[in-house]
Protein backbone atom coordinates (compact mmCIF):
# COMPACT_ATOMS: atom_id res chain seq x y z
CA UNK A 1 0.00 0.00 0.00
CA UNK A 2 0.62 3.63 -0.07
CA UNK A 3 1.48 4.84 2.98
CA UNK A 4 1.47 8.41 4.78
CA UNK A 5 1.66 10.68 7.69
CA UNK A 6 -0.12 13.42 8.57
CA UNK A 7 1.38 17.15 8.88
CA UNK A 8 2.14 19.13 11.02
CA UNK A 9 -1.25 21.02 12.27
CA UNK A 10 0.46 24.43 12.16
CA UNK A 11 1.22 23.98 8.40
CA UNK A 12 -2.51 22.54 7.64
CA UNK A 13 -3.81 26.16 9.46
CA UNK A 14 -1.16 28.26 7.20
CA UNK A 15 -3.03 26.45 4.00
CA UNK A 16 -6.41 27.59 5.15
CA UNK A 17 -6.44 30.57 6.73
CA UNK A 18 -7.54 32.78 4.13
CA UNK A 19 -10.76 30.45 3.31
CA UNK A 20 -13.88 29.92 5.53
CA UNK A 21 -15.15 26.99 4.14
CA UNK A 22 -13.37 23.96 3.71
CA UNK A 23 -14.07 20.41 1.82
CA UNK A 24 -12.00 17.58 3.97
CA UNK A 25 -11.48 14.85 1.65
CA UNK A 26 -10.51 11.07 2.92
CA UNK A 27 -9.88 8.31 1.00
CA UNK A 28 -10.91 4.36 1.87
CA UNK A 29 -8.12 2.93 0.36
CA UNK A 30 -4.10 2.96 1.03
CA UNK A 31 -4.45 6.27 3.56
CA UNK A 32 -7.33 4.29 6.02
CA UNK A 33 -5.09 1.05 6.10
CA UNK A 34 -1.95 3.10 7.48
CA UNK A 35 -4.57 5.21 9.26
CA UNK A 36 -3.39 8.73 7.55
CA UNK A 37 -6.56 9.88 6.06
CA UNK A 38 -9.40 7.91 6.25
CA UNK A 39 -12.99 8.52 7.66
CA UNK A 40 -11.77 8.22 11.41
CA UNK A 41 -8.83 10.53 10.57
CA UNK A 42 -10.84 13.16 8.47
CA UNK A 43 -13.33 13.12 12.00
CA UNK A 44 -10.11 14.14 13.79
CA UNK A 45 -8.84 16.50 11.77
CA UNK A 46 -11.88 18.17 11.36
CA UNK A 47 -12.03 18.66 15.05
CA UNK A 48 -8.67 19.39 15.48
CA UNK A 49 -8.82 22.29 12.90
CA UNK A 50 -11.69 23.43 13.61
CA UNK A 51 -10.55 24.20 17.33
CA UNK A 52 -7.25 25.29 16.71
CA UNK A 53 -9.07 27.84 14.42
CA UNK A 54 -11.63 28.81 16.85
CA UNK A 55 -8.77 29.37 19.67
CA UNK A 56 -7.89 32.03 16.82
CA UNK A 57 -11.39 33.75 16.45
CA UNK A 58 -11.51 32.16 13.50
CA UNK A 59 -14.87 30.32 13.02
CA UNK A 60 -14.46 27.96 9.99
CA UNK A 61 -16.92 25.40 8.23
CA UNK A 62 -15.54 22.12 7.59
CA UNK A 63 -17.50 19.60 5.72
CA UNK A 64 -16.30 15.90 5.87
CA UNK A 65 -16.17 13.75 2.90
CA UNK A 66 -14.44 10.36 2.16
CA UNK A 67 -14.33 8.98 -1.62
CA UNK A 68 -13.83 4.95 -2.17
CA UNK A 69 -10.79 6.10 -4.34
CA UNK A 70 -9.57 9.56 -4.55
CA UNK A 71 -6.92 8.84 -7.51
CA UNK A 72 -10.32 7.01 -9.32
CA UNK A 73 -11.90 10.24 -11.49
CA UNK A 74 -15.45 8.38 -11.35
CA UNK A 75 -15.41 8.56 -7.61
CA UNK A 76 -14.29 11.67 -7.96
CA UNK A 77 -17.27 12.77 -9.52
CA UNK A 78 -19.16 11.86 -6.42
CA UNK A 79 -17.83 15.40 -5.24
CA UNK A 80 -19.74 17.44 -7.77
CA UNK A 81 -22.98 18.66 -5.94
CA UNK A 82 -20.79 19.65 -2.91
CA UNK A 83 -17.65 21.09 -4.54
CA UNK A 84 -19.22 24.67 -5.40
CA UNK A 85 -20.08 25.00 -1.14
CA UNK A 86 -15.93 24.87 -0.61
CA UNK A 87 -13.50 27.64 -0.70
CA UNK A 88 -10.94 25.31 -0.36
CA UNK A 89 -9.95 20.93 -0.87
CA UNK A 90 -8.11 19.85 1.93
CA UNK A 91 -7.26 16.01 0.58
CA UNK A 92 -5.98 13.34 2.93
CA UNK A 93 -5.52 11.36 0.19
CA UNK A 94 -1.76 10.74 -1.11
CA UNK A 95 -0.33 12.56 -3.66
CA UNK A 96 -2.50 11.15 -6.66
CA UNK A 97 -5.37 11.74 -4.78
CA UNK A 98 -4.96 15.63 -4.22
CA UNK A 99 -3.41 15.74 -8.25
CA UNK A 100 -6.92 14.12 -9.23
CA UNK A 101 -8.85 17.24 -6.94
CA UNK A 102 -6.85 19.72 -8.51
CA UNK A 103 -6.99 18.34 -12.01
CA UNK A 104 -10.88 18.11 -11.88
CA UNK A 105 -11.53 21.10 -9.77
CA UNK A 106 -9.45 23.39 -11.95
CA UNK A 107 -10.96 26.64 -9.93
CA UNK A 108 -10.41 25.46 -6.31
CA UNK A 109 -7.35 25.51 -4.28
CA UNK A 110 -6.53 22.00 -3.06
CA UNK A 111 -4.37 21.11 -0.34
CA UNK A 112 -2.45 18.25 0.75
CA UNK A 113 -2.95 16.92 4.34
CA UNK A 114 -0.26 14.25 4.59
CA UNK A 115 3.01 13.59 3.42
CA UNK A 116 3.13 10.65 1.34
CA UNK A 117 5.93 8.70 2.30
CA UNK A 118 6.58 5.03 0.53
CA UNK A 119 5.23 2.05 -0.75
CA UNK A 120 5.25 -0.08 2.17
CA UNK A 121 3.83 -3.61 4.20
CA UNK A 122 2.70 -4.04 7.45
CA UNK A 123 5.10 -5.39 9.59
CA UNK A 124 2.81 -5.71 12.93
CA UNK A 125 -0.35 -3.24 13.90
CA UNK A 126 0.88 0.01 13.60
CA UNK A 127 4.56 -0.01 12.03
CA UNK A 128 4.98 -0.30 8.16
CA UNK A 129 7.99 -0.12 6.35
CA UNK A 130 9.12 0.30 2.86
CA UNK A 131 8.85 -2.75 1.11
CA UNK A 132 8.89 -1.64 -3.12
CA UNK A 133 10.07 1.33 -4.79
CA UNK A 134 8.53 0.78 -8.19
CA UNK A 135 11.51 0.27 -9.98
CA UNK A 136 9.29 -1.12 -13.24
CA UNK A 137 11.49 -4.49 -13.74
CA UNK A 138 11.21 -6.42 -10.65
CA UNK A 139 14.34 -8.79 -8.95
CA UNK A 140 12.83 -10.56 -6.44
CA UNK A 141 12.36 -13.39 -8.38
CA UNK A 142 16.53 -13.72 -8.06
CA UNK A 143 16.42 -12.34 -4.60
CA UNK A 144 14.59 -14.15 -2.58
CA UNK A 145 11.73 -12.38 -2.75
CA UNK A 146 13.61 -9.65 -0.89
CA UNK A 147 13.85 -6.42 -2.15
CA UNK A 148 17.63 -4.56 -3.13
CA UNK A 149 16.18 -1.53 -4.19
CA UNK A 150 13.74 -0.55 -1.64
CA UNK A 151 15.58 -2.32 1.45
CA UNK A 152 19.42 -1.70 0.52
CA UNK A 153 20.18 1.92 1.56
CA UNK A 154 23.28 2.01 -1.40
CA UNK A 155 20.38 -0.51 -3.81
CA UNK A 156 23.46 -2.96 -4.72
CA UNK A 157 22.30 -5.19 -6.98
CA UNK A 158 25.48 -7.43 -6.06
CA UNK A 159 25.77 -7.29 -2.26
CA UNK A 160 26.13 -7.10 0.14
CA UNK A 161 28.79 -3.96 0.80
CA UNK A 162 31.77 -3.29 3.49
CA UNK A 163 29.07 -1.94 5.73
CA UNK A 164 27.31 -4.69 6.65
CA UNK A 165 27.51 -6.27 10.46
CA UNK A 166 25.98 -8.83 12.15
CA UNK A 167 22.99 -8.72 9.95
CA UNK A 168 22.53 -4.93 9.91
CA UNK A 169 23.07 -2.22 7.80
CA UNK A 170 25.79 0.51 8.74
CA UNK A 171 22.90 3.21 8.61
CA UNK A 172 21.14 2.03 11.25
CA UNK A 173 21.39 -0.77 13.81
CA UNK A 174 17.80 -1.29 13.47
CA UNK A 175 18.04 -1.56 9.88
CA UNK A 176 18.33 -5.49 8.57
CA UNK A 177 21.10 -5.83 5.57
CA UNK A 178 18.93 -7.26 2.65
CA UNK A 179 21.84 -8.60 1.48
CA UNK A 180 22.51 -10.71 4.41
CA UNK A 181 18.39 -11.36 4.56
CA UNK A 182 18.64 -12.48 0.52
CA UNK A 183 21.68 -14.87 1.29
CA UNK A 184 19.79 -16.37 4.44
CA UNK A 185 16.41 -17.08 2.41
CA UNK A 186 18.70 -18.45 -0.61
CA UNK A 187 20.40 -20.49 1.79
CA UNK A 188 17.48 -22.02 3.45
CA UNK A 189 15.47 -22.12 0.01
CA UNK A 190 18.90 -24.61 -1.49
CA UNK A 191 18.83 -21.47 -4.53
CA UNK A 192 22.84 -19.99 -3.36
CA UNK A 193 23.71 -20.83 -7.24
CA UNK A 194 21.55 -17.53 -7.86
CA UNK A 195 23.89 -15.82 -5.55
CA UNK A 196 26.46 -16.36 -7.75
CA UNK A 197 24.92 -14.23 -10.93
CA UNK A 198 26.39 -11.38 -11.43
CA UNK A 199 23.71 -8.97 -11.93
CA UNK A 200 24.47 -6.04 -14.31
CA UNK A 201 23.84 -2.11 -13.34
CA UNK A 202 20.39 -1.44 -13.38
CA UNK A 203 18.64 0.16 -16.21
CA UNK A 204 16.52 2.85 -14.49
CA UNK A 205 15.09 3.82 -17.58
CA UNK A 206 12.14 1.78 -15.72
CA UNK A 207 12.23 3.19 -12.77
CA UNK A 208 11.08 7.02 -13.67
CA UNK A 209 15.01 7.86 -15.34
CA UNK A 210 13.20 8.74 -18.42
CA UNK A 211 10.49 10.94 -17.16
CA UNK A 212 6.64 10.03 -15.44
CA UNK A 213 5.62 6.67 -16.50
CA UNK A 214 2.14 5.82 -17.76
CA UNK A 215 1.18 2.17 -18.52
CA UNK A 216 -1.82 1.94 -21.02
CA UNK A 217 -3.71 -0.95 -21.86
CA UNK A 218 -5.03 -1.26 -25.49
CA UNK A 219 -7.64 -3.96 -24.13
CA UNK A 220 -8.95 -1.68 -21.53
CA UNK A 221 -8.24 2.25 -22.12
CA UNK A 222 -10.99 4.08 -24.04
CA UNK B 1 -13.88 33.06 34.96
CA UNK B 2 -15.45 33.35 38.42
CA UNK B 3 -17.30 31.03 39.57
CA UNK B 4 -16.01 28.36 36.84
CA UNK B 5 -17.37 25.07 37.26
CA UNK B 6 -15.28 22.72 34.85
CA UNK B 7 -17.40 20.53 32.99
CA UNK B 8 -15.38 16.90 32.79
CA UNK B 9 -16.45 13.69 31.11
CA UNK B 10 -15.09 10.54 32.45
CA UNK B 11 -15.45 7.71 29.94
CA UNK B 12 -16.28 4.94 32.47
CA UNK B 13 -15.00 0.94 31.87
CA UNK B 14 -18.41 -0.72 32.27
CA UNK B 15 -16.00 -3.68 33.98
CA UNK B 16 -14.46 -1.53 36.90
CA UNK B 17 -14.60 2.28 36.92
CA UNK B 18 -18.47 1.81 36.03
CA UNK B 19 -19.14 -0.32 38.53
CA UNK B 20 -16.64 1.60 41.35
CA UNK B 21 -19.04 4.75 40.45
CA UNK B 22 -21.79 2.97 41.81
CA UNK B 23 -20.22 1.80 44.04
CA UNK B 24 -19.04 4.99 45.25
CA UNK B 25 -23.05 5.88 45.39
CA UNK B 26 -24.03 3.00 47.29
CA UNK B 27 -21.63 3.63 50.04
CA UNK B 28 -22.39 7.45 50.17
CA UNK B 29 -19.59 8.34 48.79
CA UNK B 30 -19.85 12.41 47.60
CA UNK B 31 -17.99 13.35 44.08
CA UNK B 32 -18.36 16.43 42.24
CA UNK B 33 -21.00 16.37 40.29
CA UNK B 34 -18.86 18.28 37.33
CA UNK B 35 -17.62 14.76 36.57
CA UNK B 36 -20.28 13.50 33.34
CA UNK B 37 -19.99 9.78 33.17
CA UNK B 38 -20.24 8.40 29.73
CA UNK B 39 -20.26 4.29 29.93
CA UNK B 40 -17.84 2.62 27.43
CA UNK B 41 -17.67 -1.25 26.87
CA UNK B 42 -13.98 -1.34 27.76
CA UNK B 43 -11.67 1.63 28.22
CA UNK B 44 -9.82 0.13 24.39
CA UNK B 45 -13.39 1.23 23.39
CA UNK B 46 -12.29 4.78 23.36
CA UNK B 47 -11.56 6.29 20.13
CA UNK B 48 -9.22 9.59 19.61
CA UNK B 49 -12.20 11.24 18.10
CA UNK B 50 -14.47 10.94 21.19
CA UNK B 51 -12.16 12.54 23.33
CA UNK B 52 -11.43 15.37 20.59
CA UNK B 53 -15.12 15.50 20.51
CA UNK B 54 -15.59 15.96 23.66
CA UNK B 55 -12.98 18.68 23.83
CA UNK B 56 -14.72 20.39 20.73
CA UNK B 57 -18.08 20.58 22.82
CA UNK B 58 -16.67 22.10 25.28
CA UNK B 59 -15.15 20.04 28.11
CA UNK B 60 -12.68 21.18 30.10
CA UNK B 61 -11.18 17.84 31.26
CA UNK B 62 -11.41 14.52 30.16
CA UNK B 63 -10.94 11.17 31.64
CA UNK B 64 -10.72 7.36 30.56
CA UNK B 65 -10.77 5.20 33.48
CA UNK B 66 -10.16 1.40 33.04
CA UNK B 67 -9.54 -1.75 34.60
CA UNK B 68 -6.14 -2.09 36.72
CA UNK B 69 -3.26 -3.52 34.60
CA UNK B 70 -3.65 -7.08 34.44
CA UNK B 71 -7.10 -7.18 34.99
CA UNK B 72 -8.97 -6.14 31.76
CA UNK B 73 -11.88 -8.20 30.91
CA UNK B 74 -10.38 -8.20 27.63
CA UNK B 75 -6.98 -9.12 28.14
CA UNK B 76 -5.55 -5.63 26.79
CA UNK B 77 -7.83 -2.79 26.27
CA UNK B 78 -6.70 -0.74 29.38
CA UNK B 79 -3.10 -0.92 28.13
CA UNK B 80 -4.03 0.06 24.21
CA UNK B 81 -6.45 3.20 25.85
CA UNK B 82 -3.36 4.05 27.29
CA UNK B 83 -1.28 4.39 24.41
CA UNK B 84 -4.28 6.18 22.80
CA UNK B 85 -4.12 8.53 25.44
CA UNK B 86 -0.69 9.57 24.69
CA UNK B 87 -1.08 9.93 21.06
CA UNK B 88 -4.27 12.23 22.28
CA UNK B 89 -2.16 14.43 24.41
CA UNK B 90 -0.05 15.32 21.90
CA UNK B 91 -2.21 16.38 19.14
CA UNK B 92 -4.14 18.26 21.92
CA UNK B 93 -0.78 20.20 22.51
CA UNK B 94 -0.57 20.53 18.44
CA UNK B 95 -4.30 21.91 18.52
CA UNK B 96 -3.27 24.50 21.50
CA UNK B 97 -5.03 22.50 24.47
CA UNK B 98 -3.36 21.55 27.72
CA UNK B 99 -2.57 17.98 27.67
CA UNK B 100 -2.63 18.03 30.78
CA UNK B 101 -6.62 18.12 30.45
CA UNK B 102 -6.79 14.76 29.82
CA UNK B 103 -5.79 11.47 31.43
CA UNK B 104 -5.90 7.83 31.66
CA UNK B 105 -6.74 6.11 35.47
CA UNK B 106 -7.08 2.56 36.55
CA UNK B 107 -9.61 1.64 39.31
CA UNK B 108 -11.37 -1.58 39.80
CA UNK B 109 -14.83 -2.31 40.61
CA UNK B 110 -14.15 -2.48 44.34
CA UNK B 111 -12.59 0.53 44.48
CA UNK B 112 -15.83 3.41 45.33
CA UNK B 113 -13.52 5.09 47.09
CA UNK B 114 -11.17 5.28 44.69
CA UNK B 115 -13.33 6.45 42.25
CA UNK B 116 -14.61 9.30 44.53
CA UNK B 117 -10.58 10.19 45.21
CA UNK B 118 -9.84 10.21 41.92
CA UNK B 119 -13.14 12.52 40.70
CA UNK B 120 -12.40 15.36 43.18
CA UNK B 121 -8.76 14.98 41.97
CA UNK B 122 -8.89 15.66 38.27
CA UNK B 123 -11.93 18.32 39.52
CA UNK B 124 -9.43 20.10 41.27
CA UNK B 125 -7.00 20.06 38.92
CA UNK B 126 -9.27 21.20 36.07
CA UNK B 127 -10.73 24.06 38.39
CA UNK B 128 -7.28 25.56 38.83
CA UNK B 129 -6.41 24.87 35.13
CA UNK B 130 -9.11 27.35 34.69
CA UNK B 131 -11.62 27.10 31.44
CA UNK B 132 -10.80 25.35 28.42
CA UNK B 133 -9.58 27.60 25.44
CA UNK B 134 -12.18 25.97 23.47
CA UNK B 135 -14.93 26.68 26.03
CA UNK B 136 -13.74 30.19 26.35
CA UNK B 137 -13.72 30.89 22.20
CA UNK B 138 -16.94 28.92 22.02
CA UNK B 139 -18.35 31.54 24.91
CA UNK B 140 -17.40 34.37 22.80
Amino acid sequence: MITAERKPLEELIEYIKPFKRILLLGCNECVTVCAAGGRKEVGLLASGLQMAMLKTGNNIEIRQHTLERQCDPEYVEELVPMIDSADAVMSMACGCGVQQIAMRFKDKPVFPAVNTTFMGASERQGVWAERCQGCGNCLLGITGGICPIARCAKQLMNGPCGGSTGGRCEISEDVDCAWQLIWDRLKALGLQDRYLDIVPAKDWRTGGGSGPRKIIREDLAE
Amino acid sequence: MENFEPVIVAFCCHYCAYTAADMAGSQRLPYPPNVKIVQIPCSGKIDALHIVTAFEKGADGVYVAGCLEGDCHFKNGNTRAARRIEFVKKYLEEIGIESERLEMVNVSAGMGHRFAQVATEITDKIRKLGPSPIRTALAQ
